[in-house]
């Protein structure tokens, strides 16, 4: 026992080295999701605190949106941010936000300091439309058209080449409709 | 055309790094004292050729060259030239070639200052510096080359992210990085000296000052980083034990263990294994700090895979380095056997717990920074680990050790005794009790837990004062033979009483931020105030003005108190037009017993400006605290300590 002792610390570390090995291989735009071209399940989310309107499933209906998850406490979405407010000045389509798991006043807080890209903002502190919604991690995006159905489910980053690519294309053919 | 050159230097140092790592690991086994000649010589080309490839860089931001990618994307011509060059390190790919300059720059000074080392653990040494430096280049030339090119050339550039812009941004990552890469030094020190198979006090002589210099900017760097998210980002905190803040810290604890095991080693020849393990560890966790939080692996998988080239290629140094040396340690660490041995009081005793301590507190932040990524990918839960699991754990337990601060640094080595450092500490002691009592009386909330951290604060540091005291024997004898007793002490002693010292304004001014803050918000139009803490703020007056790359909305506040005029302070919401992003920056007025803050944010009509209001008690002395223990590090440093006997001969002029 004496003398495996040392090898230890190298053990441990196979291990978390495995781990994130794993996780390299994993391409998380590839994982389907259920829900494309499926309803959204019905969802009644309370506003953020320090916002006076949240919104349910029945706000997105009759136009085409794009669904966001973030919260304060993960650095990509503050990557992501600019190019949301760009989105949102760009007018091109509404982005309504979930704040995925922050203590109360937080996400306003977040919102008040980097700008607000939101049409309106729901709170999902607990996480549970998040599950419902099969969220993997923040940010995630989802385009929804105008009967309330998942289109398309972006999972990262959106970055310039993500909308230029394949978002704005979906939105301006879902929105000729 | 300068973009090729550094370029052209990049792959110039590359190669010298291969070729001096292949030779030197050669020649050791040729045993040809020319390979030692050439790994010196080796160590200054590598530095020299980065400093050009960075100088490059440089020269590429500061004129605003468009046609290079980085370039386009993280500057503007528009910008301060300040931030033009900062905006250096703004970005990946300049941020890893910093981090490469700094290590080629540690190895070149290793380089011109080695001396009393035997050549073969110094070309050992070099020789492993040189693999480290090689897969670092390969990363930036092969992943994430700064000099690449962009064609057609964009008319003007993205802009740095605004929240960059700030001086804080212009120290530290520099002074970060500084600890973490002072780090590889250490690290291939005790590589070279696991496959040596010996490891002594004199290995610890040699370690000793480039463990304290990384540990020192570390220190340097965490507190600038602290310092930057509160006057910077606006949210009113300094600390928020977020994943990129802990992994700083993770290797900051296992080099304050490990400063303080190498003491023991270097006086007692003992905890061998021990001492180079975290000397392994604090290299591994800061290579573990830079990429997998920096790429954001933590908080979510998916920033990581945006490049996998890049994941796959990090990971591949991860394990290179770490597993490397972890399976040699498994291999060797039997080898080393220690010779001291010491009673169960004593200071080695003192500084065992100490580690054991600081360890389990690592092993803790790591688990908390880690278990929410595993327990996502196993499972569909996500949990996120925040502040009231250190509150709970990681406090109390730094709590216990932070008592034994002053009884350890007290006893004797080898063999010491408990009750004479009691009967020195009792005068300290009763101050602790009356600090104690007095914090519960003036405080109106959260009375039990400030007065532990008040009391906490006046034990340290009157223990350091009254440890120093009896070192220097004062009111024992003469003040004279004191004063001369006291600048006679080794520096090390200096540095250790300095630091702890440092360590006791932290702890205080910990206590009044965390525990005795007080926040207010409000929407206020002009003419109207809040009130806080006796503090009146009134609104007078929001001005829009314009900056150099960016438009503010500016407002004034008067601030009085029971009627007097204190100070007018002006907040400002800054809006970066380039970057489609907003800034906030708030007013803060600072005194010794504490911060008034506040920011302003986006108008609502009809409701006026969000404005929030913080009061930080003793917030000031978190940087200066901070500060002071650095400094007791770099004291140290210039400590030569007693020479072992053969070294005297050979060399009997002392150095400064």
């Amino acid at each position: 026992m004496g003398r495996l002792l040392p090898f230890l610390p190298l053990v441990l570390f196979a291990v978390m080295a495995v781990y994130f090995a794993m996780g390299l291989r994993e391409n998380p735009n590839e994982i389907p999701s259920q829900l494309i071209d499926q309803e959204l399940p019905e969802f009644v989310l309370e506003p953020i605190e320090g916002h006076e309107q949240g919104f349910s499933n029945a706000d997105l209906l009759g136009q085409v949106s794009l669904l966001n998850v973030f919260g304060s406490w993960c650095p990509p979405c503050m990557t992501e941010h600019p190019m949301l407010m760009q989105i949102s000045r760009s007018g091109e389509v509404p982005i309504y936000g979930i704040d995925w798991k922050d203590p109360p006043g937080v996400g306003f807080a977040w919102l008040e300091r980097h700008g607000n890209p939101f049409q309106r903002v729901g709170d999902d502190e607990e996480g549970q439309l998040a599950i419902d919604l099969g969220v993997t991690g923040a940010p995630e995006t989802f385009l929804i058209d105008q009967a309330g159905r998942v289109r398309y489910r972006h999972v990262g980053i959106i970055t310039p080449e993500v909308w230029n690519d394949t978002l704005l294309p979906m939105i301006e053919e879902l929105q000729a409709q | 055309m300068i973009a090729e050159l550094g370029q052209f230097a990049l792959i110039l140092a590359f190669c010298v790094a291969l070729v001096q790592a292949g030779l030197t690991l050669a020649g050791l086994k040729a045993r040809d004292p020319v390979f030692h000649g050439f790994a010196r010589v080796g160590a200054i080309a590598q530095f020299v050729l980065i400093t050009a490839a960075f100088a490059c860089l440089t020269w590429l931001f500061a004129v605003s060259d468009f046609s290079v990618l980085v370039v386009a994307e993280n500057s503007h011509s528009d910008k301060p030239f300040l931030y033009k060059i900062t905006g250096v390190w703004g970005n990946h790919e300049g941020s890893m070639l910093l981090w490469t300059l700094m290590l080629t720059a540690y190895t070149a000074v290793l380089a011109w200052t080695v001396k009393n080392v035997t050549p073969r653990l110094i070309t050992l040494t070099f020789a492993i510096q040189s693999v480290i430096t090689s897969s670092f280049i390969a990363y930036l030339l092969f992943t994430s080359n700064p000099f690449s090119r962009l064609w057609p050339a964009p008319e003007n550039g993205n802009d740095l992210n605004p929240l960059l812009q700030d001086p804080g941004l212009a120290s530290h990552p520099p002074m970060l990085y500084a600890g973490y890469v002072g780090f590889s030094i250490t690290f291939a020190f005790a590589v070279a000296a696991l496959i040596e198979g010996r490891a002594d006090a004199r290995w610890a002589r040699i370690v000793r000052p480039w463990a304290l210099a990384a540990w020192s900017f570390l220190t340097f760097g965490i507190m600038l980083g602290a310092s930057w998210a509160y006057y910077e980002l606006g949210w009113g905190g300094w600390w928020a034990w977020d994943p990129v803040e802990n992994a700083s810290l993770l290797p900051w604890l296992a080099g304050t263990a490990f400063i303080h095991s190498l003491r023991v080693m270097e006086k007692r020849d003992t905890m061998k294994s021990w001492t180079i393990l975290l000397a392994l560890m604090a290299f591994s966790l800061s290579l573990a700090g830079t990429f997998l939080v920096r790429s954001g692996i933590i908080t979510s998988v998916h920033s990581f895979a945006v490049d996998p080239a890049r994941g796959v290629f990090i990971l591949a140094i991860l394990v290179a380095s770490i597993g490397g040396s972890l399976a040699l340690f498994g291999a060797r660490a039997g080898h080393l056997k220690p010779t001291g041995t010491f009673s169960e009081v004593s200071r080695e005793s003192a500084l065992l717990i100490n580690n054991i301590v600081i360890a389990t507190c690592c092993a803790l932040v790591f688990f908390g920074t880690f278990y929410p990524l595993f327990i996502t990918t196993v499972s569909d839960e996500t949990l996120s680990i925040g502040a009231p699991f250190y509150n709970s754990t990681f406090n109390p337990i730094m709590g216990v050790l932070l008592i034994l601060v002053p009884v350890g640094s007290m006893l004797a080595w080898k063999r010491g005794k408990l009750g004479p450092v009691f009967k020195k500490l009792i005068p300290a002691l009763m101050a602790t009790i009356a600090a104690f009592f007095l914090a519960m009386w003036i405080a109106d909330t959260h009375r039990i837990v400030g007065a532990l951290g008040t009391a906490l604060a006046v034990w340290v540091g009157l223990g350091v004062l009254w440890d120093f005291k009896s070192r220097i024997k004062l009111f024992e004898m003469p003040f004279a033979k004191s004063w001369s007793r006291a600048i006679n002490l080794p520096l090390g002693i200096w540095g250790m009483a300095v630091s702890h010292f440092g360590l006791a304004l932290l702890i205080f001014a910990i206590t009044g931020v965390s525990v005795w803050k007080e926040e207010t918000r409000a929407y206020l139009m002009p003419d109207q105030f809040l009130e806080i803490a006796g503090y009146s703020v009134q609104l007078s007056d929001v001005s829009r003005l314009e900056g150099a790359n960016y438009i503010t909305e500016m407002g004034e506040f008067d601030v009085t108190r029971s009627g007097r005029d204190i100070t007018t302070m002006s907040a400002e919401r800054r809006f970066y037009p380039v970057r489609q992003m907003a800034t906030t920056e708030s007013a803060i007025h600072t005194q010794m017993s504490g911060d008034l803050y506040v920011t302003i944010g986006e108008p609502v009509q009809d409701r006026g400006w969000p404005v929030q209001i913080y009061v930080y008690p003793f917030a000031i002395w978190l940087w200066i605290g901070g500060t002071i223990i650095a400094l007791g590090g770099l004291l140290a440093i210039l400590d030569q300590g007693r020479r072992s006997l053969s070294a005297r001969k050979t060399k009997p002029a002392r150095e400064a």
